[in-house]
């Protein structure tokens, strides 16, 4: 099975306000098509290794795979090509831009990338929206559609330049137990249905119970 | 890669949508330039003019004869005293002609070249105006009445009559307005004028000449050449002046230098004879630049402040365009954009706001007793005021939008996501 994601010997250090080992020779991979879930207690360093491996964060030791290339060492705008391209982000708060239509917080991302013509991306960018049944809040702006809208605007937006891999940093840490169920099949549908990787960051212990594989952390060591 | 429709598209909505933010800082900028046009076409206007008064019917070359003593006193040429420290009292200036020798050849000779627009002749001397028993020191000038118009703007200074009816009356007398005034004499009436030897003449006042000058339109009166030759009793050639027009005026001094020393008479240049102007131009020109500048600083920190604010508002948009794959780069782009967005708007509709002050200044009345030739605050519409105020404001807004730019370019999103 091909592999998308590989850590090799990660270890990251805190400099300030002492010198503090945070993440401590890190090893895993994910498949393609696979449905991760890192847990760990607050603190642990689950969400600084996702920052490392979303590229976002690159003060690290150790490498970091994308589809069987090396990333760490380059430049920070080969990096932002890399996210834009390859990495599709979810995060615990919506983090829309609020100013702008959903629809055109959707296009963004693919915008950016430049590789298909603007009528082809709101094509795409309509038909990620149908997926997710938010459809009909196309062309309404960000700041007014709820909190489970939201979410489901912003895995939109990560899936516009159908990407290699999803993350997320507790995507379903702000939803009410409906929302987040809603979110976690949604999750699971793209994991099956368009064998995309997915690596999500939570606390939720019943979310985590029912993906593929669960990455435990302690102290910033992987433990299972 | 920088797309920048997009980078466009994003500084855009931020700056409609902070629209009275965007409003005030543009405002800054628009007041900044409209001022700046408003200023520095008034001033130069204003230059322009007080140097027209002077410099506009001043020769560019001014050639006499001037009385002063021999620069070669005899002593010096004689032998004996070749090696001793001579010391001569009194000097006393050398006695020679008014007159320019040769004066017409000369004329002639300077038409000819090429950088000169024109050469004519005067006749200067002093006469007194006879009212009944009252006689009243004056100078009569004369002149080529039409030719004086075309080179020196002389037309503009007739505020009755035209050098053309003083070209073609015989005896007529263009009569200084001070002296009119004295006299209570108009224009079709007569003038006894006497000259030094006690001759006198009677003149028809064919017009009112008023320079500005108070002192000199009190004295001041001019007459056709011939009419100078025959009170003075002199022939054709007596020519005391000749006064050169040139096209480029940079020229004046070394042809003034080359006339002195081929026909041994004096020649001053116009930036000899009026190096005051000069320094006032300047001057004036420094101070409303210091007052321009100044304005459109205060308007670039306006433009700086604003962005400021905007980019700690926007942290959570810069954070996640970031995180969507917008490199820094991109992220100071779109700031800068927005600043020059607001530097241009600003510029544009400052130099709009600048051309309609102008105007509007252009059509208020100005009439004074010294300029009989202006009527309206005088203004100078030139392109260049134009270009330069819009390059200031996008330089400005440049800077100001730098530094905040280059913040946003560095702020790091993980921090900002992790801080929620």
């Amino acid at each position: 099975m091909k592999t998308v994601l590989e850590a090799k010997n990660i270890n990251k250090y805190f400099k300030k306000p002492v010198l503090f080992h945070v993440l401590k020779d890190i090893n895993f991979k994910i498949n393609e098509g696979e449905f991760v879930s890192i847990m760990g207690k607050s603190g642990c360093g689950k969400s600084t290794l996702l920052y490392i491996l979303s590229t976002m964060d690159s003060d690290y030791e150790g490498d970091l795979y994308l589809n069987n290339d090396l990333l760490t060492g380059d430049s920070r705008n080969k990096l932002s090509y890399v996210r834009n391209k390859h990495i599709g982000f979810v995060f615990q708060f919506h983090y829309l831009l609020s100013e702008f239509t959903v629809l055109e917080n959707v296009m963004l991302p693919a915008k950016k990338l430049g590789e298909k013509s603007v009528k082809q991306i709101e094509k795409d960018a309509l038909e990620k929206l149908r997926i997710l049944n938010i459809e009909h809040l196309a062309h309404k702006k960000a700041s007014q559609v709820s909190g489970g809208e939201k979410q489901r605007v912003a895995i939109a937006r990560a899936l516009i330049n159908n990407p290699s891999i999803i993350m997320g940093d507790e995507p379903t840490g702000n939803l009410d137990s409906h929302n987040a169920d809603n979110v976690f099949n949604i999750f699971k549908k793209l994991s099956v249905e368009e064998n995309l990787s997915l690596l999500i960051v939570t606390h939720d212990e019943d979310f985590a119970n029912r993906t593929d594989r669960i990455i435990t952390m302690e102290d910033g060591r992987i433990i299972s | 890669m920088v797309n920048w429709t997009i980078i466009l598209n994003i500084a855009k909505t931020h700056l409609l949508t902070k629209f009275k933010q965007t409003a005030i800082a543009a405002l800054g900028v628009t007041f900044g330039i409209g001022a700046y046009i408003t200023l520095v076409s008034f001033m130069t206007g204003l230059n322009a003019m007080l140097d027209d008064l002077i410099l506009n019917q001043t020769p560019h070359i001014h050639v006499y004869n001037e009385i002063e003593p021999s620069k070669e006193q005899p002593i010096e040429a004689y032998d004996a005293f070749k090696n001793s420290f001579n010391v001569v009292h009194s000097i006393k200036p050398k006695l020679s002609q008014k007159k320019i020798h040769n004066a017409l050849p000369i004329i002639h000779f300077l038409n000819k070249k090429e950088e000169v627009k024109g050469a004519i002749p005067q006749i200067k001397t002093q006469i007194f105006y006879i009212s009944g028993s009252i006689e009243i020191a004056g100078n009569i000038t004369g002149i080529q009445p039409v030719e004086e118009a075309r080179l020196f703007n002389f037309r503009d200074y007739i505020i009755e009559g035209s050098p053309e009816k003083l070209k073609n009356t015989d005896n007529g007398i263009l009569l200084g307005s001070g002296i009119a005034k004295k006299m209570s004499l108009t224009v079709g009436e007569r003038v006894q004028i006497s000259t030094i030897n006690g001759d006198v003449f009677p003149l028809r006042i064919v017009g009112i000449y008023q320079s500005g000058v108070a002192d000199l339109d009190a004295i001041q009166s001019f007459v056709n050449l011939k009419t100078v030759q025959r009170i003075l009793g002199e022939t054709e050639n007596y020519i005391t002046d000749i006064n050169v027009k040139l096209f480029d005026i940079d020229k004046a001094l070394p042809l003034s230098k080359k006339i002195e020393a081929q026909f041994n008479l004096t020649a001053i240049d116009i930036n000899t004879a009026n190096a005051q102007f000069e320094t006032g131009t300047t001057i004036r020109n420094l101070i409303t630049y210091a007052v321009s500048v100044t304005l459109l600083i205060v308007a670039g920190f306006g433009i700086y402040n604003i962005l400021n604010m905007l980019i700690y508002e926007k942290m959570n948009d810069i954070a996640i365009l970031k995180a969507i794959g917008f490199s820094g780069k991109d992220v100071q782009y779109i700031f800068m954009s927005q600043a020059m967005i607001i530097g241009i708007v600003g510029g544009v509709l400052g130099l709009l706001i600048g051309f309609i002050f102008t105007n509007i200044i252009s059509t208020i009345p100005f009439k004074t007793e010294a300029l009989p030739t202006v009527e309206t605050y005088p203004i100078n519409f030139n392109g260049w005021f134009y270009v330069i105020g819009i390059v200031f404001a996008m330089i400005s807004t440049f800077f100001a939008g730098y530094l905040p730019s280059q913040k946003a370019k560095k702020i790091d999103p993980v921090k900002i996501i992790r801080g929620q």
